[in-house]
C-alpha cells in the first residue's frame, strides 16, 4: 500500500488539537487566556509604555510555551495511554510524529495568535523587514522549543516526572528571560542569568526590531548565532538521541 | 509469516531479568498464542518484537528482518495493541480508530470508513461518536482492538486483548480473529488458557523468561506424564494408584489424570460398576499446571 506522509502528519494535528477543540471548546479561551494576562499586567504597570514589548514578547512567548505544552502532551500519551507504543511499531517515524505534533500545538494556539498579531499591527511600528525578522526569529523558538519538549518527553516514564520536566522548563525559558520588558531594565549581575536562557536571545531580536533595545549590529549577530547554535544542537539531539524506542 | 529469535534476553536496568535466551522458528499463518504466569515475560517479548524495546541482547526477526537494524520495515507489516492501551478520552471511537489509521498511512476517507466498518464488526456502531471516556472498560478494550484489525498489517501482537471482556464479546472477538487470522500471524497473549488453546495454531508457554515449551496443543499435550482426563460421576468411586492423579471435585464427581494406558485400563471396572464417566485429552489448563507445577501439580515438582 501507498502511504500518505500528510495523513501521518494530518493524524497528529487531528488528535492532538482539532478533535480535542471540537470536542471540547473551552480550550480555546483557556490557551487564549495565560499570554493576555502577563500581557495585561506588564501593560498596566507601566502604563502603557511596554505595551509594544509585551506584544511582541507574547508572540514570542508563544512559540516558547508550545515547547513545553509539547512536551506534557507527548508525556500523557506515552506515557498514560500507551499510544506511543502503537505509534513507534506503526510506520509513522519519529520525525513525521514530532511534525504533526508541532503543528498541532500551533493550531492549538491559532486563536491567541490571530490576537495577537492584530494588536502588533495595531500598536507596534515595525518595518517589513522587521516583521519578516520577527517572523524567522519565532520560527527558531518554536524549532528549539519543540524539539526540547520532544526530546526530554521521550525520557519520562510517568506523570512525575513529567511534571518534573516542566517545572524546570517553564520559569527558566518564560517566566525569568525578558521578553515582556527590555533586558535593559535588568541590573548587573542578574543580566547575565538572563542571558542563560535562549529565549533572551530571541526576545532581543524581537526587541531590536521594535526600536526598545538597541543590541548594535554585533549584539544582533551574537544573539542570532547563539540562537542558532542551540536550536541546532537541540534539534540534532531531538532526531538522534531522542529515546523513541525504549531501552 | 515467520517469526524468528536466537538467544533473545532482556534484562531491566541491570537487574530485572525478563527473558532469558529465548530461541525459536515458528512459520505459520494463524494465531501464536503465549501463555505464562504473571511477569512471566510475554509482554517484553511482545514489546520488543514489535520493535518499542530494545532487547539486552540476542536477535529478533519479523519475515526475516531484524526487529532492531532494520525496525523501519518491519514497521510496515506489524500493528499492535499494547497491554495498557487505552482509548484518548476526549475522541470518539470513530476518531480512536481513524487516526490510527491514518498514521499508518491511510487517508482521512479511507480511514473513516475502514473505522466505521471495524467498529461494525465490533459491535460498537451505536458508540461511534460518544466520547471514548464514556464507554465501559470491555467496550475500550474492544475499540482498541478495532484500531489494529482495521489495518492492512499482516502481522497484529495483541496483548491481552480479552481481559475484561465479558464472555459472549470474548467468543465474538474470537471468531474476528479466526475470520481474520487466515492470511495474517496474530500474536496474542493471554491468562484465559481456554482462549489460547481454542485459537492458538501454536502455543508458547513462558515461565520466568525462559521458554518452557512451544508447539501445538496436541504437541505439548504429548510432552506431560498425564495427557487425559477421566471424570467419574458416582458417589462410590474410590482409588488410589501413584502414577495417577485423583482430585475429588464434589461428593459424586472425581477427576483423575494419567496417561492413556492407566485411564483406559479403569474403564472395564467403571462399566461393571454402571459408573457414568467421560474420558478427555487434558485441556491447555490441565497441560499447564502440569509443566508448572501449582497447588494440583504437587507430584510433578520435584522434576521441574
Ligand atoms: N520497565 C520495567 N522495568 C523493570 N522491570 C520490568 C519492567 N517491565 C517489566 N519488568 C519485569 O520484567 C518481568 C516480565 O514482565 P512482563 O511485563 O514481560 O510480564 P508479563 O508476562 O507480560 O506479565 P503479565 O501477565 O502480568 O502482563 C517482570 O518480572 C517485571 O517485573
Ligand atoms: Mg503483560
Amino acid at each position: 500500500m501507498k502511504r500518505k506522509i500528510g495523513s501521518q502528519v494530518l493524524a497528529s494535528v487531528l488528535v492532538n488539537s482539532v478533535y480535542a477543540m471540537i470536542n471540547y471548546p473551552v480550550v480555546l479561551i483557556n490557551t487564549l487566556l495565560a499570554p493576555l494576562a502577563i500581557l495585561a499586567v506588564v501593560t498596566f504597570a507601566s502604563k502603557g509604555a511596554l505595551l509594544p514589548v509585551a506584544a511582541v514578547g507574547a508572540l514570542i512567548m508563544n512559540m516558547v510555551s508550545s515547547g513545553t505544552s509539547l512536551q506534557q502532551d507527548l508525556s500523557h500519551l506515552k506515557n498514560d495511554m500507551r499510544l506511543q507504543d502503537m505509534i513507534v511499531s506503526s510506520p509513522t517515524t519519529s520525525l513525521v510524529y514530532i511534525v504533526g505534533m508541532a503543528i498541532s500545538e500551533i493550531v492549538y494556539s491559532i486563536p491567541t495568535l490571530a490576537f495577537l498579531v492584530v494588536l502588533n499591527l495595531i500598536f507596534v511600528k515595525i518595518t517589513l523587514l522587521g516583521g519578516l525578522i520577527i517572523f524567522l526569529d519565532m520560527a527558531t523558538i518554536f524549532t528549539f522549543s519543540i524539539s526540547l519538549g520532544f526530546f526530554l518527553s521521550t525520557f519520562t516514564s510517568d506523570i512525575i516526572q513529567s511534571w518534573g520536566f516542566s517545572g524546570i522548563l517553564s520559569p527558566l525559558l518564560t517566566t525569568i528571560p525578558p521578553v515582556y520588558y527590555p533586558i535593559t531594565y535588568i541590573p548587573y549581575p542578574y543580566r547575565y542569568l538572563a542571558y542563560l536562557s535562549p529565549t533572551t536571545y530571541a526576545s532581543e531580536i524581537a526587541q531590536s526590531q521594535t526600536g526598545f533595545f538597541n543590541p548594535g549590529v554585533v549584539g544582533f549577530s551574537i544573539a542570532w548565532i547563539v540562537l542558532l547554535a542551540i536550536t541546532g544542537a537541540l534539534t540534532y539531539l531531538a532526531l538522534k538521541r531522542s529515546r523513541w524506542r525504549e531501552n | 509469516m515467520r517469526i524468528q529469535t536466537s538467544d533473545l534476553s532482556k534484562t531491566y536496568e541491570k537487574k530485572y531479568i525478563a527473558l532469558e535466551n529465548l530461541t525459536l522458528d515458528l512459520s505459520l499463518n494463524g494465531i501464536f498464542s503465549i501463555i505464562g504466569r504473571n511477569g512471566a515475560g510475554k509482554t517484553t517479548f511482545v514489546r520488543i518484537m514489535s520493535t518499542e524495546l530494545m532487547p539486552t541482547s540476542g536477535s529478533g526477526f519479523i519475515n526475516e528482518m531484524d526487529v532492531v537494524s532494520q525496525a523501519i520495515e518491519v514497521r510496515q507489516q506489524i500493528a499492535v495493541v499494547p497491554q495498557e492501551a487505552r482509548p484518548l478520552p476526549w475522541l470518539t471511537p470513530l476518531q480512536t480508530v481513524s487516526s490510527y489509521l491514518m498514521w499508518r498511512g491511510y487517508s482521512y476517507r479511507e480511514a473513516n470508513e475502514k473505522g466505521k466498518e471495524a467498529l461494525r464488526e465490533l459491535g460498537l456502531e451505536g458508540k461511534e461518536s460518544v466520547k471514548s471516556r464514556k464507554l465501559s472498560g470491555g467496550q475500550k478494550r474492544k475499540l482498541m482492538v478495532a484500531t489494529v484489525i482495521s489495518s492492512e498489517a499482516p502481522i497484529v501482537f495483541l496483548d491481552e486483548p480479552t481481559t475484561g471482556l465479558d464472555y459472549l464479546s470474548r467468543k465474538e472477538l474470537w471468531q474476528l480473529l479466526s475470520k481474520m487470522k487466515k492470511d495474517r500471524l496474530i500474536i496474542l497473549t493471554t491468562h484465559y488458557l481456554e482462549e489460547a488453546e481454542i485459537l492458538g495454531d501454536q502455543i508458547m508457554i513462558l515461565d520466568s523468561g525462559k521458554l518452557v515449551d512451544i508447539g501445538k496443543i496436541d504437541d505439548l499435550r504429548s510432552k506431560v506424564k498425564l495427557p487425559y482426563v477421566l471424570k467419574v460421576y458416582s458417589d462410590n468411586f474410590k482409588i488410589e494408584d501413584n502414577e495417577l492423579q485423583v482430585h475429588p471435585v464434589s461428593e459424586k464427581e472425581t477427576f483423575v489424570y494419567g496417561s492413556a494406558t492407566k485411564i483406559y485400563g479403569l474403564v472395564p471396572y467403571l462399566v461393571t460398576n454402571k459408573m457414568k464417566f467421560t474420558v478427555e485429552e487434558a485441556s491447555l489448563s490441565n497441560i499447564f499446571e502440569q509443566y508448572l507445577g501449582g497447588e494440583e501439580g504437587e507430584n510433578e515438582k520435584e522434576d521441574w
